[in-house]
């Protein structure tokens, strides 16, 4: 999503968050990510202003004193950034991909099922199964800290069973476009 | 209760019986260093006030003052070197963490080892790439031009335009905020036909402009002086009259 994500020329313009819309937002992340309410107060205060920096092909970044806090594609889901992910790493549910893989991710590149179910990787137990198109916080082998942030294109079960082709499709992961913007 | 809890205390502090122990850490936590407070024994006992959820405190993660990853995704970045040379004065302890024998050894995981040649190879080969494009980089910037035009609005007035400033890093908004107090007038971020950004000042401050830069005032730093560029653009004899007020 941010792999040739030029500030200067991809973004359209920042404005701020109606109230409406901030509390429908506030909402959904609230459902979407494991966080307490008061733990998202620390991250977006309920007094302070979200603002909405709309960039090219329908991607949002949400921003807090300027500090990107989320983005979203569409109306797709709300993804935290992988700086805040880092800060609150249980707020999505975690992946993990073999340290082969890593590289490629750090390519930009979509997350293939071997890398996920090989031994050094992670998917979620069978009865804590995610469904396709659930926000995954992508973490690698050996490592302590998430290195992007995906979507889950198959079931993690499916993935498991189909084991070849993209399973988790990456949002953001480090050192992308996204990473390089410390605030808007 | 509170006499109950109070007893229990006491007997802790004289004797941990394995009894006492559990019913005080099933009870509500006994206060730390057990000074005996004779108000909350009178006091009545009231509803356990469940505390205000606090917030969960982030993970303080530590990043790489050079490539700004985490200091353990260093090893794939493209400037490893310099990480590990940055990481050692900055903090040896960390250093040792991950770049110890023990460490080395432990990250290779289930890779296996040619999986792991490869990849430092890969590593090295990156590191030298990134390094040659950090050089064609600086010496394309070193090579860059400043244009400062003064052109000619009107008979007497003048605007000053100057361009080529961001291949030096420098924050056009920001100089163009210094332009404009530094010479009370107005100053702003254009772009020219070409469709780059220029600065354009209001008046003819291009021979200040020119010491301000050699100065390496303000924001206008790391610009050699050879690389200004000094021209006038004079207004076309045809044109005149059209552009009036
Ligand atoms: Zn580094």
């Amino acid at each position: 999503m941010f792999k040739k994500f030029v500030p200067s020329t991809d973004i359209a313009g920042q404005t701020p968050v109606k109230t409406s819309v901030q509390r429908s937002i506030r909402a959904s992340v609230l459902s979407q990510w494991k966080i307490e309410p008061e733990t998202l107060e620390v991250i977006w205060p309920k007094k302070e202003t979200l603002i909405h920096v709309k960039c090219r092909e329908h991607i949002s970044i949400y921003t807090v004193h300027g500090e990107p806090i989320a983005f979203q594609h569409f109306d797709g889901p709300v993804y935290p950034t992988l700086r805040i992910l880092h800060k609150y790493p249980y707020i999505l549910p975690k992946v993990q991909i073999d340290r082969g893989a890593i590289r490629f991710l750090l390519a930009g590149a979509p997350m293939m099922c071997p890398g996920l179910t090989s031994r050094g990787g992670y998917l979620p137990p069978p009865d804590a199964a995610l469904p396709a198109g659930a926000p995954v916080a992508i973490h690698a082998e050996g490592k302590e800290h998430a290195v992007g942030i995906g979507i889950t294109k198959l079931g993690t079960e499916e993935i498991r069973k189909v084991n070849k082709g993209v399973g988790v499709e990456t949002a953001t992961y480090l050192g992308d476009d996204l990473w390089a913007v410390k605030a808007l | 209760m509170a006499r109950k809890k109070q007893h229990n205390k006491d007997k802790e502090e004289a004797t941990p019986a394995s009894t006492s122990a559990a019913a005080a850490s099933a009870s509500a936590p006994t206060e730390e260093g057990g000074e005996a407070q004779p108000t909350a024994a009178v006091v009545a006992p009231e509803e356990p006030q469940p505390p205000p959820p606090e917030p969960h405190p982030p993970v303080e993660v530590a990043y790489c003052g050079v490539c700004t990853f985490p200091l353990e995704y260093c090893e794939f970045g493209s400037s490893l070197t310099r990480c590990k040379d940055w990481l050692k004065e900055a903090d040896s302890d960390l250093f040792d963490k991950y770049y110890s024998e023990e460490a080395l050894q432990a990250k290779i995981g289930t890779l296996s080892l040619e999986a792991q040649t490869k990849l430092e190879k890969d590593t090295a080969k990156k590191e030298a790439k990134a390094e040659a494009k950090a050089d064609a980089a600086h010496k394309k910037k070193m090579a860059s031009q400043i244009t400062i035009k003064r052109i000619e609005r009107t008979k007497r007035k003048f605007v000053t335009s100057i361009h080529g400033l961001e291949a030096f890093s420098i924050d056009l908004k920001k100089a163009a905020k210094q332009f404009a107090s530094r010479f009370a007038t107005g100053a702003s971020v254009t772009k020219n036909p070409q469709g780059q950004d220029e600065i354009v000042v209001q008046g003819d401050v291009s021979d200040e402009i020119v010491e301000m830069i050699e100065g390496g005032v303000g924001v206008l730093k790391g610009i050699p002086a050879d690389n200004i560029e000094l021209v006038e653009e004079k207004k076309k004899a045809g044109g005149a009259g059209a552009g009036g007020s």
